[in-house]
């Protein structure tokens, strides 16, 4: 047997000077050659610890023996067994923190890349197999008919099982794309918009239909849907609301919520102005105030929209971050400057009612709070400004209203959030499931495809699967 | 009219559900904006739903170039909540320019409630005027002004609207749509009467859903957001100036992408 491989194969990506000049992907992705070496490393343990840390329990010994044998349709047959999504779970999942970390190579070097050969995977597919030779053999219909309202992560992956299992499934979307966050609010660096369509398509490919442009709660109710034929509902609408920070000045010109400075750039195309009609301002020096992985996006945007200089602004230090630790390498590479322990008191604005500074206090960590990091706690008379003239704030979301206030029996959390039963998503309302941040709040991608393939389960077994 | 243009567009499932004080979001084709546009009226019946625009930039003159059977990309709605309907009494509706579009179902649906309606229409100049006898048919007494008296009173109409307030008549609420200036200057109006004074706000919006925010506004010293807490709100309440200098966010882009969109559509022709 082989001496064991301590370390991973590297990804290509580009270099971050250039990276940080363009749009494009910046991890490029492992070459044939280069995902079979790295799947040679897998010791094919018997325990699999792998397949328990994954919240849709894709059976990832199975598709890295297949790389190592050569059989990639095999391998993609394995992964959308499980995942109908795997080219963006690939790229955005925290694998770090979830399948890779229970690798029993963690104790001793470095765990199977075992993201990067997902996404080799699903790249591999989408560059050598039509869809239609991927596609399973239609299950037979069970005349049942499922609405799901949302066309993220969470309703993607409701929808794909469902319709595997021979459902009739129409999912209701509020935009003029599939896809959600993915669409709206991932930047094309990081999951290019082709890999979402492709995978959209598949799920369309199963039989879904989906219809864009239909705002649940204004255009239909889900009482309506219930009335109108549909046998059950699954709620899958995201967590959608900015959070802002209830400070002066933050309704001045050029503060963003992160969310509209996103769907500018990425769903409304802003980066490439003049081709799109949308406009977004560029900034000389811009403030992204958060830690998480949104900020790392808007902050890695703004510096490819041309600005001088960006900043993450964040009250605590690096270590509570909430991002991924490589999305903060990525950002920090790019040349963002964080500026740590710093926290907004309040935004300052010209005559004209735009913002041309931010003043601020230095933090101090003291004991840690409920969430378990130390609670950052103002220096007094620490005071300070800095000159800003585009400021985004990424502080987290919270789950659109709409729904709750427009569906009876529906029960809602203070926080906003759909109460619904944590293991299959099953809500306090008849026929009607959940998933996703609706009930979490502002979580991962692949733990809203966890609920979304609980839910589905759960309702064909109502449904008499 | 110029630059003024009045759309009927078939849409069933929305003139379905459409209710006065709403608005549609509209995108031309791939490469367009999203943009909000209030409902001036719908036909459940047939299916459509009516538009009417100004053209001042890109979108809107883009918008302008479609004739009867094209179709644009995208029309979602009805978005925003309904404008409030009950038996108030003597309701005085304000529009100004476009304002009368939105203002006319609302005038509508105020009179079928059981209200008096007394109605003032304003624009800049006779040429500018339009619905007139939509409106005279919704209302028990109409008055018109024009800013150069080409027709109608000469005057704003803030004018008629603070001496219907000082006549004695118990006016139990006013209705201001129009540009946002002509509503701050009705609600100023309105103040020292103490008449509530609705009015439809029309802020920048992405999405139209509560998403983005950039719609937000001040009322009553709270932010609120247009697009899914109004756009109806009390205009004694709203920060006007804050409304005004956020409808200018993007003055210098839209110049931008207007002149080089003139540039283009020019070249081709």
């Amino acid at each position: 047997m082989a001496k064991l491989d301590l370390n991973r194969v590297p990804m290509p990506r580009q270099i971050p000077k250039i990276s940080g000049k363009n749009f494009n992907e910046v991890a490029l992705g492992y070459s044939l050659e280069q995902a079979q070496e790295e799947a040679s490393r897998c010791i094919l343990c018997p325990r699999r610890p792998c397949v328990g840390g994954c919240p849709v329990e894709i059976d990832i010994p199975g598709f890295i023996q297949a790389i190592r044998d050569g059989d990639m349709p095999e391998a993609v047959r394995i992964l959308k067994n499980k995942n109908a999504l795997p080219g963006i779970c690939g790229r955005v999942c925290p694998q770090e923190t979830q399948c890779e970390v229970v690798c029993v190579l963690d104790k001793k070097g470095a765990p199977i890349a075992i993201g990067r050969l997902e996404r080799f995977v699903a790249d591999w597919e989408r560059a050598n197999m039509p869809s239609a030779n991927s596609s399973p053999v239609s299950p037979r219909p069970t005349g049942k008919r499922v609405a799901v309202v949302g066309s993220g992560p969470a309703g993607l992956t409701a929808a794909a099982d469902l319709a595997k299992l021979g459902h009739s499934v129409t999912i209701f979307e509020a935009l003029h794309v599939a896809g959600g966050v993915l669409m709206y609010g991932i930047p094309e660096f990081r999951l290019p918009e082709e890999i979402v369509q492709a995978e959209v398509d598949y799920v369309a490919s199963l039989g879904v239909k989906i219809e864009l442009d239909s705002v649940v709660g204004k255009l239909m109710t889900i009482d309506e849907l219930l009335g109108n034929g549909y046998d059950a509902v699954f709620l899958g609408t995201g967590a959608g609301l900015p959070m802002f920070m209830n400070i002066p000045g933050e309704n001045l010109n050029g503060i963003y919520s992160a969310n509209e400075f996103l769907t500018r750039v990425n769903l409304m195309k802003a980066y490439q102005f003049s081709e799109y009609d949308t406009p977004v301002k560029v900034g000389k020096r811009v403030a992204v105030i958060g830690g998480g992985n949104v900020a790392m996006d808007s902050a890695r945007c703004a510096l490819r929209l041309g600005a001088d200089e960006v900043y993450i602004v964040y009250r605590r230090s690096e270590a509570e971050m909430s991002a991924r630790r490589e999305e903060v390498e990525n950002a920090q590479e790019e040349g963002i400057q964080f500026k740590l322990l710093t926290n907004p008191k309040q935004f300052l604005g010209d005559e004209q009612n735009q913002v041309v500074g931010m003043e601020c206090y230095e933090m101090e960590l003291g004991e840690p709070d409920e969430s378990g990091r130390r609670r950052p706690v103002v220096k007094a008379g620490s005071e300070f400004v800095i000159e800003v003239d585009v400021v985004v704030v990424a502080l987290g979301t919270t789950p659109n209203p709409l729904i709750a206030q427009t569906t009876h029996g529906l029960e809602t959390t203070r926080r906003g959030t759909v109460v619904a039963d944590e293991e299959v998503g099953k809500t306090m309302k008849g026929k009607v499931w959940a998933g996703g941040d609706i009930v979490t709040g502002a979580a991962t991608v692949i733990s809203a495809m966890g609920a979304g393939k609980h839910a589905a389960a759960d309702i064909n077994k109502y449904l008499g699967g | 009219m110029p630059g003024i243009h009045l759309f009927k567009v078939a849409a069933p499932s929305v003139a379905k559900k459409a209710r006065p004080g709403q608005f549609v979001v509209v995108r031309i084709d791939e490469t367009g904006e999203r943009i909000p546009l209030t409902i001036a009226d719908w036909d459940e019946k047939e299916g459509s739903v009516t538009i009417v625009f100004m053209e001042v930039g890109t979108t809107t003159a883009r918008l302008a170039l479609l004739g009867e059977g094209d179709s644009m990309a995208n029309f979602v709605g009805p978005l925003g909540l309904p404008t409030h309907i009950e038996r108030f009494g003597t309701v005085v509706c304000v529009a100004g320019g476009v304002g009368v579009a939105p203002i006319a179902p609302i005038a509508r649906e105020l009179k079928e409630a059981g209200n008096k309606i007394i109605s003032i229409l304003g624009a800049r100049s006779q040429n500018l005027l339009f619905w007139e006898d939509k409106l005279r048919s919704v209302s028990d007494q109409l008055i018109v002004t024009t800013d150069d008296g080409s027709y109608g009173r000469k005057g704003l109409v803030t004018e008629p609207l603070k001496e219907l307030l000082a006549s004695g008549e118990k006016i139990a609420q006013v209705v201001a749509i129009g540009p946002s200036i002509m509503m701050k200057f009705c609600a100023e109006t309105t103040q020292p009467f103490g008449v509530k004074t609705m009015v439809s706000l029309n802020s920048i919006m992405v999405d139209g859903t509560g998403m983005c925010g950039c719609c937000r506004i001040s009322v009553g010293g709270l932010t609120k957001f247009a697009c899914v807490d109004g756009p109806d709100f009390d205009g004694h309440q709203v920060d006007w100036d804050l409304l005004i200098a956020r409808q200018r966010i993007y003055l210098d882009e839209e110049k931008r992408s207007f002149e080089q969109w003139r540039g283009q559509s020019g070249s081709c022709a």
